[in-house]
């Protein structure tokens, strides 16, 4: 670390930050050296924890003057290393920014600071019988502004949307220092869809100061199945069938073998252990429609051979399907001393197709996979069993990683369906996007940041990177446009 | 991207190399689809065109992957009767102006019709496109796939851009499942009622709404349901069921309405759904529950725009016959550098010329 520069920034910041927000001590600066994604480890330059807009404003000001990059960070929950620190970077922890400012019932839209917590904001709902839809599995302590950074999903999804659909209006600083705003109450905008463009740019474009949020109503009737499949396929079949006969579950999740036992051993759900894979669907909405859709998901299920079909009898027995879900990450924790969380998407007809592919791949690297995913959307997530401390499997469960990935994308999907690319990706966005499409994103970037100051080196891997990585794609053996210049 | 859905066809590559030809020769292009809507994005009439009418059909539909992938070209209407024959529709309701509107011109417009309080508008749907944009290069962004965070979401970004970015060669949609049951409720409103309070009601309290619309002192509910639950839907409510309300519903959308014939000056006001009534003057249609009013104004432009403002929204003056007049409402300095901005960073030459939002780089 240059101490020179971190005695400059700290006692220009202090001019307009309060001293005590500003973190320079190697035992402060511990705590933020990585996100949810630990692997990846890094001591930022220093940290503050600004505690009003103004203060805001002022770090990105010095930021700039400076020419210093600029982290911002919410929970630090994410899993792509979106807000891993940069050496020699300031790291802007948002977290002091934890109100709730205004429910407003009447427009069904809360009017929340980026620190405040995804599950904060359908708690305070509550009483008016509102909800904000989107539920990652980490909604217990990820921040709405981080959910915004990563255009962050969850398991409801597949019928309520990702964030992009359930956010009204941003308010953002600039590394220009304008305080603007994107989007409104109402249902469109004049001008170019900012507030789409924002959503989802990894804190590379602007610093998110406000969120407002669509709230839905509470449905009346909220019911879950359990069904137990015999294999994959099976499973997987019963997916795209759901789908197929019109039917939009509130989720619609599957865990494979590895999974369950793993979830099984640590939550006691009562899964079926002996089962390849199990579906959880829940169906919500008004209580005839409910149960209506209940038995239509009940025969698709039975058609497509499920062994052993449950539905929830009460609240807490639909609690206790999702609790071995929800703790399916932490489960498999307990089974492995590091794990490795990808999150390719595909289109759902692939689901058997690429989970064999995984299968082959897990036994060719000789690392366990476990699946627990969004089936509903295909969003996957292959959990890579490895341990740190043996040397080369790090490097050999990315590796698997990039591989599952890479299939990922040959099937017509994508790299990342809700983590996010962050550090994490790059050589993935390498096989994703071909030069010409990269160099438009950075174009972009440069529109909002053209020194690209805030979070540089994320999400968008250089030209230069593609190349070392070795996978530019190229596409029947010919770049696209070889008159243009490359590197 | 690699995929068998973004090769490029022989249309798609004409275009690219007429748009390529425009940047190394300095020159402008307006881009046009049928046309339906030149009223609202009029293309240049001093610039060549680039013409998406040949590059159209359906690249691939899946009903089971709620998803259609459509060259832009392809007249809304044709891809509606083939996802209608397979039990799904657009979830956005979008207008037919002319019978012969694109796909292209839907994306670049941007407007939803009844449906889009309720489901999503073509923006919520939009999963991945292929572009050429203004250095000619035919690019790939997002997917097939309903959740995709990899790169900027340029995909949504190009959604009511009025084609300013780049072409748009072809996009995947989101399509939903049609309800099974679908009815409209037509209630008489007594004269003097409160209809912005009756809307709310319904608005707050009935579930299940498709569509909530008033005109001529009538209001048009819409529910969608399984039969108890659009009876009990109905009790609430009150009014009839009006058997013939698709009718109603498109033309509506579509703008066939004698409100709407031969109509001045029209503006679209888009406002936050709790706003009541407004001093925007003379007739209106309210659709979005309230949130959307056509109006029939000879106000002042700047008094009917800072009207919205000031309650949240904005305006449009959407038909007008002064072709002269600013009919989008101005955007902040920074807003509008950071449009400049933007516009510069896909059409570096402006090619794509046109006046929206003075976006011209």
């Amino acid at each position: 670390m240059d101490s020179d520069l971190q005695g400059n920034i700290a006692r220009r910041l202090s001019e307009g930050v309060p001293r005590a927000c500003i973190l320079l001590e190697p035992e402060q600066l511990a705590p933020f050296e990585c996100d949810g994604l630990s692997v990846y480890r890094q001591t930022p330059l220093l940290v503050v924890l600004p505690e009003s807009e103004a203060q805001v404003v002022w770090v990105v000001q010095v930021c700039r003057e400076a020419g210093v990059p600029l982290v911002t960070r919410g929970a630090g929950t994410g899993l792509s290393g979106g807000a891993l620190p940069i050496e020699n970077a300031v790291l802007l922890v948002m977290t002091k920014f934890s109100r709730i400012l205004h429910i407003d019932t009447d427009n069904r839209v809360a009017r929340v600071q980026p620190g405040v917590r995804n599950l904060a904001i359908t708690e305070a709902a509550k009483e008016h019988g509102l909800y904000y839809a989107p539920d990652p599995s980490s909604q217990i302590a990820c921040s709405i502004g981080g959910n915004v950074a990563e255009n962050a999903g969850g398991v409801h999804c597949l019928k309520y949307g990702l964030t992009v659909h359930n956010i009204r209006q941003l308010r953002y600083v600039t590394i220009d220092g304008d305080v603007l705003t994107a989007g409104s109450l109402a249902y469109d905008n004049p001008g170019y869809d900012l507030l789409a463009l924002l959503t989802g740019s990894e804190g590379m474009l602007a610093v998110i100061l406000e969120v407002v949020v669509a709230l839905l109503p509470i449905p009346q009737s909220s019911r879950a199945l359990l069904a137990s499949f015999s294999t994959v396929e099976a499973a997987s079949e019963a997916v795209a069938a759901v789908i197929s006969e019109g039917i939009t579950p509130a989720g619609l999740e599957m865990m494979d073998n590895p999974a369950i036992r793993a979830a099984e051993d640590f939550i006691h759900a009562n899964y079926p252990v002996d089962a390849a894979a199990i579906l959880i669907c829940e169906l919500d909405g008004i209580e005839d429609d409910v149960e209506q859709d209940l038995q239509r998901v009940s025969t698709i299920f039975r058609r497509a051979g499920a062994s052993e079909l449950r539905i929830a009898q009460d609240d807490e027995e639909r609690a206790l399907f999702w609790a071995g879900r929800k703790a399916a990450f932490p489960a498999v924790g307990r089974i492995s001393p590091d794990y490795y969380c990808m999150d390719g998407t595909i289109p759902r007809k692939h689901l058997a197709q690429v989970l064999s592919k995984i299968a082959a791949l897990s036994e060719g690297y000789g690392l366990r996979v476990a699946n627990v995913f969004h089936a509903g959307d295909g969003n996957l997530h292959p959990l890579i069993l490895f341990d740190a401390n043996q040397p080369g499997e790090l490097k050999k469960a990315e590796d698997l990683g990039t591989e599952i990935l890479a299939s990922c994308v040959a099937m017509g999907g994508t790299v990342t369906g809700e983590h996010g690319v962050g550090m994490e990706k790059l050589g993935a966005m390498c096989v994703q996007f071909n030069a010409p499409e990269l160099s438009q994103f950075h174009a972009l970037k440069a529109a909002f940041d053209p020194d690209s100051l805030l979070n540089p080196g994320k999400a968008v891997p250089t030209l230069h990177r593609c190349a070392e990585f070795g996978a530019m794609h190229v596409h029947e053996g010919a770049l696209p446009h070889p008159d243009l210049p490359r590197f | 991207m690699v995929s068998s859905l973004n090769e490029i066809t022989q249309s798609g590559a004409l275009i690219a190399d007429q748009v390529r030809d425009a940047y190394e020769a300095g020159s402008c292009l307006s881009i046009v689809g049928a046309g339906s809507k030149a009223f609202y994005a009029p293309p240049r009439p001093d610039v060549n065109r680039v013409s998406l009418r040949s590059h159209s059909g359906v690249v691939s539909y899946e009903p089971s992957e709620l998803v259609v992938t459509v060259r832009a070209g392809t007249p809304i209407k044709s891809v509606e009767s083939m996802l209608g024959s397979r039990g799904q529709q657009f979830p956005f309701e979008p207008p037919v102006f002319t019978g012969s509107d694109t796909i292209g011109g839907m994306i670049a417009c941007g407007l939803s019709g009844s449906r889009r309080p309720y489901a999503a508008s073509v923006r919520d749907a939009m999963l991945g496109v292929q572009i050429v944009n203004g250095k000619g290069e035919i690019l790939n962004f997002g997917g097939q796939v309903i959740k995709n965070v990899a790169g900027y979401d340029v995909s949504r970004l190009m959604a009511g851009s009025l084609g300013t970015l780049g072409v748009v060669l072809q996009a995947s949609i989101k399509v939903v499942p049609k309800p099974a049951m679908e009815v409209t409720l037509v209630r008489e409103l007594p004269s003097g009622a409160d209809v912005y309070s009756a809307l709310s009601d319904i608005r707050l309290f009935t579930p299940n709404v498709t569509g909530l619309a008033c005109y001529e002192q009538r209001l048009y509910v819409r529910i969608a349901g399984s039969e108890p639950v659009i009876s009990q839907c109905a009790a609430r409510i009150g009014g009839d069921i009006d058997e013939d309300a698709e009718r109603f519903w498109r033309a509506l959308k579509d703008q066939r309405l004698p409100f709407f014939q031969g109509v001045a000056s029209l503006w679209r006001v888009s406002l936050p759904p709790a706003t009541g009534a407004l001093a925007l003057g003379d007739e209106q249609v309210l659709d979005w529950g309230g949130a959307l009013r056509w109006i029939q104004s000879d106000r002042p432009a700047h008094s009917v725009m800072d009207t919205a403002a000031a309650a949240g929204g904005h305006a449009v003056l959407f038909r007008t016959p002064d072709t002269a007049l600013e009919r989008f409402p101005a955007l902040s300095p920074p807003v509008l550098q950071l449009h400049q901005r933007i516009k510069h960073a896909f059409d570096p030459q402006g090619v794509f010329s046109s006046d929206y939002h003075g976006a011209e780089a």
